[in-house]
């Protein structure tokens, strides 16, 4: 229980930190800050249809969030989550428009699973193997990846294989009915991939706390040399560890694909892989704690729209609270440093 | 005359701890005055504070009569105080001069080399500390190195010299040169503090000892009147048992053999050459050398941590030259590697984990890929109660855990399961007194059980109190192999010097 309270401190700190510093930029800028976070939470969470679009936001969130915190938890910097991601995607729609035939329960595993190993494949194979046997910095190198899997599917879908032949907007066709994952809530985004995303949240809080390879994972991440006198096969686990992450982002592009879009649109970014980071760092990379705080950035994104109609304060105004939240937990140092002014005066008040 | 230094009721804390608790301390004119206590007592700060580094809390320092207020080194230095740091501050590429006059150069626009080396011959010569002023840093010996230091004290005018752990990183010969050297430098009027946790060192070149434990200085002692034994039990606070009795050797089968085993490090220069030896059971075979002769790639090639370019080991007779390192964990081979922070904890784990770091793998701790903590945590109980693991809760993470503390973990993990061979570098490095004789006698017991030992120390007095037999390793090359109860303490610092021992010397004795 003090461990979890532990654990709760920095990213709770941060929150309320950056939602208190957001309110002296809101009366600076002469909105108010009480009406506005209240429409705000009014958007994300005042309806059943807006719960279910904030959770549905959240769904992908929680999937790449979780991918960046394993590679973040073996040591390791996996930027290039968006890319997995659509890798995911592209591998996830082909597969659910061109089998004809399948049941559902075929064709979805079918597609969740090879969306997987695509995304797997894309960060362990090229970044994972130059870490491990190269030494080469896979910030760089998930990150080149990305661009090359963004620009992978304009040519996939500007005229090329995937895209639609009965038009001409650059997108792949509908996916069958066999592959689509039901919507949950009629008239929402919310579809039974939010259970996949929270089943999935569980398998890796078991895989990264209660396996032997989850105990290896984070040995090399925290202390390579102690792993490597340990006997443990460092290089090995580099490419594992990276090769789960992405495949976690890719079962987010799947997921997303088979339960919202059901084809796949031509855009720069989904922008999933890189809130992806943010997500991971306020969770302080715990799969339980990505959920949450894949929530709440989901909520921040959906309560924005609202807090704009309805209190005049522009949604922009939600990115500022994200930066402000994602400065205060890279800053947590500064919590640190009011957690330790906070107990010395404790420790001279009990002396007095 | 008064006393030089005069330490009243310092008091310094820091937030978790009270690193100087109401310290008194007199140091007089022309003496040597030891500062001995275990790491953590206190005395580095201690010194810290007398050099201007820190501030204390409370308290009052005089020197040479008047008051002391200052607010950093360069003032330190201004009224005559000099310190020469454990680790040198030196520029390698710079001359000798030029290191010394650093920061305080003769008068002149230009740097006046002439001048210069003028000043520091007739330092040198004054204080019998010969150097060639010309020389550059970087090719000196570690103890020329310090000579350095010391003369950079004197040129600055010090009337008292601080010396933190001054002997680290000397051979046995160095070491005795630097104690001559004191001895003649207290003779011109000069005072010492000599800050040591080695007792004999004290006791060989100090006039008086201050012994501090916990920030507290715990008393004050002529040297003379006191002996090792007051001095460890002040030291630690309890009975300290110096000196193990070790029951009689006893060897049985070779257990460890490397054949011929040559290692090369990335840039190809050769680190261990052609190293042969045997290991045999109920053996402890210490392996004695300075710092950086091969010593650590030797180990790690013979752990299957870093290739081997020529050459083969033997475990019981079973050729495991090409053995990973699970592989020879597997076979009964246990190690203790030498920086227990950086190789042989994941700080970040709890004790509990890190007493499984090598074993999670085992039938004992996981079933087909699930670890089974049930397992993990009875194990952890046993074993921190066992090897008295302070305090015994083996959920902390392995880094809120005291240095002696944090050996105890790799201890426990390392000995606790009885292994065939047990191969231990620096075992007791950077432990106080206490800590080191439960070490030690843990490796005994361990010997006694019928294991072989191969004990890796820059410590010349711990691999002389526990080896059976003595190998000395310099420049990559194992010199000799001696006889642990023959030995004697000159012949192996010439080894460790480079230089074979001249048998007839020995015969003439």
């Amino acid at each position: 229980m003090k461990n979890i309270l532990k654990e709760l401190y920095i990213p709770v700190v941060a929150v309320l930190i950056a939602i208190i510093v957001g309110s002296i930029i809101m009366l600076i800028t002469g909105f108010n800050p009480i009406t506005a976070y209240i429409s705000l939470f009014i958007g994300a969470f005042g309806s059943v249809n807006n719960i279910a679009n904030t959770l549905a936001n959240a769904v992908p969130l929680i999937l790449t969030g979780l991918g960046v915190a394993i590679s973040f938890k073996a040591g390791l910097f996996n930027i290039g989550a968006e890319g997995q991601y659509w890798i995911g995607a592209i591998v996830g729609v082909w597969i659910g428009y061109s089998f004809t035939g399948l049941p559902w329960y075929i064709h979805i595993p079918f597609a969740l699973i090879a969306a997987m190993v695509a995304g797997g494949l894309w960060a362990g194979l090229i970044p994972g193997l130059a870490k491990a046997y190269t030494g080469a910095n896979e910030v760089i190198t998930t990150m080149m990846m990305s661009y090359i899997a963004i620009y992978f599917s304009h040519f996939l879908l500007e005229f090329g294989p995937m895209m639609d032949k009965s038009g001409t907007i650059p997108q792949s066709p509908v996916i069958k009915e066999s592959a689509v994952i039901p919507f949950l809530i009629k008239n929402t985004q919310l579809s039974y991939g939010i259970f996949i995303a929270l089943a999935a949240a569980i398998f890796v809080y078991w895989l990264m706390f209660k396996t032997t390879w989850g105990f290896e994972m984070r040995a090399v991440g925290y202390n390579q040399r102690a792993a490597k006198y340990a006997g443990m096969n460092v290089p090995l686990n580099m490419v594992f560890s990276l090769g789960l992450s992405g495949a976690f982002a890719g079962l987010a592009g799947a997921v997303q694909m088979l339960g919202v879009q059901h084809r796949l649109y031509d855009s720069f970014t989904s922008g999933y892989g890189y809130t992806a980071i943010v997500v991971a760092l306020l969770a302080n990379n715990h799969p339980i704690g990505v959920i949450f705080a894949a929530i709440l950035f989901a909520a921040l994104g959906t309560g924005s729209q609202y807090m704009q109609l309805n209190a005049q304060v522009p949604g922009q105004m939600a990115d500022v609270i994200t930066g402000l939240i994602v400065f205060f937990v890279a800053a947590h140092r500064i919590a640190e440093v009011i957690k330790d002014l906070l107990a010395r005066r404790q420790k001279k008040e009990v002396k007095a | 005359m008064s006393a030089i230094l005069e330490v009243r009721n310092i008091t310094k804390r820091f937030p978790k701890v009270v690193a100087n608790d109401n310290v008194n301390l007199t140091v007089e004119r022309g003496e040597i005055h030891a500062i001995l206590g275990e790491n953590g007592a206190g005395k580095s700060t201690l010194m810290n504070i007398i050099y201007g580094l820190y501030k204390p809390d409370s308290g009052q320092l005089i020197f040479d009569g008047e008051e002391l207020n200052i607010s950093g080194p360069h003032e330190a230095i201004e009224k005559g105080i000099g310190m020469v740091h454990q680790h040198f501050m030196l520029i390698p590429v710079f001359t000798v001069a030029e290191n010394i006059v650093l920061g305080a150069e003769p008068k002149g626009i230009t740097y006046d080399r002439k001048k210069a080396n003028d000043l520091i011959r007739e330092i040198s010569q004054r204080y019998h500390l010969e150097i060639d002023p010309d020389a550059k840093v970087k090719d000196l010996s570690v103890g020329l190195q310090q000579r350095v230091e010391i003369l950079k004290a004197f040129y600055r005018k010090a009337k008292l010299l601080i010396l933190d752990e001054p002997t680290a990183m000397l051979t046995p010969q160095e070491t005795q040169k630097l104690f001559e050297i004191m001895r003649e430098l207290v003779k011109q009027g000069m005072s010492i503090i000599f800050i040591s946790h080695k007792l004999e060192e004290v006791l060989q070149i100090s006039d008086r000892v201050t012994v501090m434990r916990r920030g507290k200085a715990v008393g004050t002692l002529k040297t003379k009147e006191t002996n090792e034994q007051e001095l460890a039990n002040l030291m630690v606070g309890r009975e300290v048992v110096l000196r193990i009795e070790k029951s009689e050797y006893k060897p049985g089968d070779v257990v460890l053999s490397v054949e011929n085993l040559t290692v090369v490090d990335q840039q190809n220069v050769t680190r261990v050459k052609d190293v042969s030896f045997e290991i045999r059971e109920g053996e402890i075979f210490g392996l004695a050398g300075i710092d950086g002769n091969g010593q650590l790639e030797l180990v790690e090639a013979i752990m299957g941590l870093r290739p081997k370019k020529s050459g083969s080991v033997f475990f019981y007779g079973k050729d495991v030259t090409n053995f990973s390192t699970r592989q020879l964990y597997r076979e009964g081979i246990s190690y203790i590697p030498q920086d227990r922070q950086a190789d042989g904890l994941v700080l970040d784990f709890t004790i509990a984990e890190n007493l499984i770091l090598r074993e999670y793998k085992e039938p004992t701790y996981s079933r087909s890929g699930v670890i089974q903590y049930k397992k993990v945590y009875e194990n952890a109980e046993k074993k921190v109660k066992e090897f008295d693991v302070r305090p015994p809760e083996y959920m902390l993470k392995a880094r809120n855990l005291s240095g002696g503390n944090q050996q105890k973990v790799i201890l426990a993990r390392e000995v606790g399961y009885n292994p065939k061979l047990l191969i231990a570098v620096q075992p007791t490095r950077g432990m106080d007194v206490g800590a080191i004789e439960y070490i030690h006698r843990r490796i005994l017991e361990l010997r006694d059980k019928g294991a072989a030992i191969f004990l890796v120390s820059l410590e010349l007095e711990e691999i002389m109190s526990l080896s059976d037999r003595i190998g000395v390793i310099y420049n990559g090359q194992l010199m000799d192999i001696l006889d642990g109860k023959t030995a004697i303490r000159e012949q192996i610092g010439m080894l460790m010097a480079g230089s074979r021992f001249d048998k007839t010397t020995l015969e003439a004795r």
